[in-house]
């Protein structure tokens, strides 16, 4: 990955007017992915990692109540002030999505196959007859069993997972150079969670795509990621690889959020329930004052961390930290 | 995750502000309606009653007649205005009478369920099967046509979309906590219906009832211009128009005018329903 | 699919019982029931009536009557008009076809405006067009259809000339342009409450279906707006449009009643009335009956339709 990054985020915000004023859902974000890398963005709800998926798809409401500043470059091109039908032939071929509810993504009214088939037909320009063998081999791909028979099938005839992997299908029929995953796995049972992650791996393996793979589970994580960015109040407040962030991480959140995860090797010796983060995410009408984690953070020290905001800094070089105490509490 | 992404600033304002306007022209024109159809003949030098073979089909603006005269010479304003007392209380006293049915059915068939409750509703679709112009004039030409029978019908024929609100508020609210509540404490069927659901199924019934007077009176002016429903010389806005396509070449202004009365009151009162049921009802708003 | 056809067709039987007993109950409404048109002749003695009463049966228990009554009607045997002696259904027929034309050419006016209509209200939200839609529609709702009538005809029949005032045809003329212009006017008269009521429909299913995920995931796999709009959208949003087809029946009759009174159009509208005006109860119940076993049978067939259409029903 020490190559040109593939995709190259910077200063990302994004900012709601609503009726109640301006609301900033993603603040001043900043990331790159590799070639072939997968990169885990974690959070709670609400600390605007859906926000950043849809705006970097430019799927967000084109409309005067949503600002996106900043610039995301694929491949040198940035995605966020190239014309939309530019976009329009990039959404789905290099850059494509994949969406946290496969039972209500599809179209229900169309059968799978034509669904598949047309986006095959669309960017890469092949005729019907062409776009539907297309189909049958990338049903194949993801696992669909006897796709061919299964082309005309709708949406309703498949389970959660069988749709999930429709959506996958789709979103890799013109071989993207980054696939987006928008928590893919969380609508699924735990058992076909499994299976999607796989495939998503083997598939990543096979096309050496790139994947943004958002989410809130970090057992997830730990099992798809190369780095891992977290998320909190529209900041990034930690990036880090996935091994040094899992055994020690810097900001008091991410520290948070991994005692919050249940663990085989703990289950015998820890009694009572999992330390879960106290408080609620901030509302982004009213972000607190200095570090916006400050009210739930069990570290924090009054007239420091209410008063001044933390930047995120590099901690070495290939960690970035936002907190004000980091080198103490690492100490 | 879901995202829910607040709507744009200008749009709701905007349209708020245009449903809101809506709604005030639609309560101001009532209001002026009424007060003109109730206090305008006091005010006019002019009789609806009055006979003036001389002046026969005046074009309005032509002369002392405002809105001109009919062809037995008679003051148009005035009959408009007499015409419109008739019109709206009709429309207001259909509407009070379908009310009270629907409501007392709905009521019935929400709060007991089980068999009562699924024949009540049963019947009120099968009510509904019949055309309400059809199954109005079927029994407006049974009965001796008059104000009262007219009214009588109309609301007879206009409960049973009351009876369905009612029915489906009652019976979710039933199976919320309170009223279960209020069961276990022991209070009465009675008391439970007047306290408790009542009050939550008023914000309906009140859109409801507004949209049912702009019923009423479109009802009733059908059923007058084909001359089964108020019966001359009493004059309502429908069963002026009865005459009107007779001298619609000589004197269009006969047509028009009880025709435009009828459509801005009934515009009025669906303006208003409709700002109402934004205003009050959230899950009904429209968007 | 199987078992909602069966729970369908039994729903529309018991409402069949129901509609029926409704009627009944109309017809034994009647001051003296049906034997009032028998009372308004002076000239028969109590004895006469009774005489009537018995041989038609008028004198057992009215579920007996009943019964009897509705075997006649599933027979066919609707009874027989006042007027003429023809039978009821005959009477009916005769009439239906005018309607029928009216109504489909209506409908069909009405399906293609209010359908253009509501889906670009749907894409232009809070637009000044769809503004104007909303606005128009209510208004729309609000005018009496036969006062519209009677300005359409002073419009364009006595102002402007351009199209006959009434009749489905000149006498003596009946060619297909003659009919279509006769058409025309009445058409688009009970067209009009129609096409507010199909662009309301349709303005909303349009919008439930937009905020849809699967519009997103269209768009997210790059496909053009105008396809989505066209092909993703629009399908979806088109398909629950066939139960309106059954749901505004009753106003769609209602409306051509009224109409067909205006225009002196010779369906089914006007035969009602005439045979108010002569009291002739045999054919008003026919046709009340008729009516709503019309709009019984309508919406049973629309949501078939429907079923059929909608893949997600179809196995469902």
């Amino acid at each position: 990955m020490s190559d040109a990054p593939i995709l190259d985020v910077r200063n990302l915000s994004v900012r709601f007017r609503t009726e109640g004023g301006e609301v900033p859902a993603v603040n001043e974000l900043s990331f790159t992915l590799g070639r072939g890398e997968t990169l885990a963005v974690v959070g709670e709800s609400g600390s605007g990692k859906s926000v950043t998926s849809l705006a970097l798809m430019r799927l967000l409401p084109k409309d005067a109540a949503v600002a996106v500043t900043g610039q995301a470059l694929l491949e040198g091109r940035d995605l966020l002030s190239i014309p939309e039908a530019e976009m329009r032939r990039l959404r789905g071929g290099a850059i494509s999505m994949v969406f946290q509810e496969p039972m209500t993504s599809l179209n229900p009214t169309t059968p799978i196959g034509e669904q598949v088939a047309e986006a095959v037909r669309l960017h890469r320009g092949m005729d019907g007859r062409a776009a539907r063998e297309e189909a049958v081999r990338l049903l194949d791909l993801v696992g669909i069993p006897a796709a061919r028979q299964r082309l005309d099938d709708y949406p309703h005839h498949l389970s959660g997972g069988m749709r999930q992997r429709v959506m996958i299908a789709m979103a890799l029929s013109c071989d993207p150079s980054v696939l987006i995953a928008d928590e893919p796995t969380t609508a699924l049972d735990v058992t076909i969670q499994a299976q999607i992650l796989d495939l998503l791996r083997r598939l990543q393996e096979r096309t050496g795509m790139a994947m943004v793979f958002i989410t809130h589970n970090l057992g997830v994580v730990a099992e798809i990621a190369d780095r891992v960015l977290v998320m909190y109040g529209g900041r990034a407040v930690e990036q880090a690889p996935l091994r040094p962030l899992f055994s020690r991480p810097l900001m008091p959140y991410t520290a948070g959020l991994l005692r919050s995860v249940p663990r085989m090797e703990l289950a015998g010796r820890r009694a009572g329930p999992l330390p879960a983060i106290p408080g609620n995410v901030p509302d982004p009408r009213h972000m607190p004052p200095g570090c916006v984690f400050h009210p739930r953070c069990g570290h924090h020290q009054p007239g420091r961390c209410d008063a001044a905001a933390p930047v995120l800094e590099p901690a070495d070089e290939a960690r970035e930290v936002r907190c004000l105490r980091w080198r103490e509490l690492a100490a | 995750m879901s995202l829910t992404i607040t709507r744009p600033l200008a749009a709701p304002a905007f349209r708020r502000f245009r449903r809101h306007r809506l709604a005030a022209f639609g309560a101001a024109t009532i209001l002026l309606l009424t007060l003109g159809c109730f206090l305008g003949p006091f005010l006019l030098p002019f009789d609806d009653t009055t006979i003036d073979i001389m002046n026969r089909f005046a074009p309005p603006l032509s002369g002392v007649h405002v809105l001109g005269t009919d062809e037995l010479g008679r003051d148009m304003l005035a009959r408009l205005m007499m015409g419109g007392r008739v019109s709206l209380m009709v429309g207001f006293t259909a509407m009070a009478i379908g009310m009270a049915v629907g409501i007392l059915v709905g009521a019935v068939a929400g709060f007991h369920g089980g068999w009562l409750g699924a024949a009540l509703m049963r019947f009120v679709d099968a009510v509904l099967c019949f055309p309400s112009i059809f199954l109005l004039l079927a029994l407006a030409a049974l009965v001796s046509p008059g104000l009262l029978s007219i009214i009588i019908l109309i609301g007879a024929t206009s409960w049973m979309d009351v009876a369905r609100i009612v029915e489906g508020q009652v019976k979710s609210l039933r199976e919320r906590d309170f009223a279960v509540a209020a069961e276990v404490l022991g209070a009465s069927d009675a008391r439970i219906i007047v306290h408790e659901l009542v009050p939550n199924a008023v914000a309906p019934i009140v859109v409801a009832a507004t949209l049912n007077v702009a019923r009423a009176i479109l009802l009733e002016s059908y059923v007058s211009f084909l001359g089964y429903g108020i019966q001359p010389p009493v004059p309502s806005w429908g069963n002026m128009l009865n005459n009107a396509q007779i001298y619609l070449t000589s004197a269009p202004w006969l047509a028009i005018l009880p025709g435009l009365a009828i459509t801005l009151a009934v515009t009025s009162f669906n303006f208003l329903g409709d700002g109402l049921r934004d205003a009050l009802d959230p899950r009904m708003r429209a968007r | 699919m199987s078992g909602f056809l069966v729970r369908r067709l039994g729903q529309s039987l018991v409402l069949l019982v129901l509609v029926s007993m409704v009627g009944f109950a109309i017809l034994h409404l009647a001051p003296g029931g049906p034997m009032s048109q028998f009372a308004s002749g002076s000239d028969m003695t109590q004895e006469d009536l009774d005489r009537i009463a018995e041989q038609l049966g008028l004198n057992r228990p009215l579920p007996v009557q009943y019964a009897e009554w509705f075997w006649r009607m599933l027979q066919g045997d609707w009874g027989r008009s006042f007027r003429d002696g023809e039978a009821v259904l005959n009477v009916i027929g005769s009439h239906l076809g005018a309607t029928l034309q009216l109504m489909l050419t209506a409908t069909l006016l009405a399906i293609l405006l209010g359908v253009a209509i509501g889906t670009l209200s749907a894409i232009r939200r809070h637009s000044v067009f769809d503004t104007l839609a909303t606005v128009g529609a209510m208004i729309a709702l609000s005018i009496p259809t036969f006062w519209f009538g009677l300005v359409a005809i002073y419009l364009f029949s006595v102002w402007l000339g351009w199209l006959p005032s009434g009749n489905r045809s000149t006498p003596g003329d009946g060619s297909l342009p003659d009919l279509l212009r006769h058409l025309i006017l009445p058409a688009m008269v009970l067209a009009l409450v129609e096409t507010a009521i199909w662009s309301r429909f349709m303005r909303s299913s349009m919008l439930d279906v937009v905020n849809q995920d699967y519009i997103r995931t269209a768009r997210a796999k790059g496909v053009p707006e105008g396809r989505i709009l066209l092909r993703h959208a629009f399908r979806n949003a088109a398909l629950p449009m066939i139960t309106v087809l059954g749901l505004q029946l009753p106003t769609l009759l209602g409306g051509a009643l009224v109409t067909e009174t205006v225009f002196t159009w010779p369906g089914m509208g006007r035969l009602f009335l005439d045979s108010i005006s002569y009291r002739d109860y045999p054919v008003v119940m026919g046709i009340l009956m008729f009516s709503a076993t019309l709009v019984l049978l309508g919406s049973l067939l629309a949501d078939l339709l429907h079923a059929v259409a909608d893949p997600r029903i179809r196995l469902g």
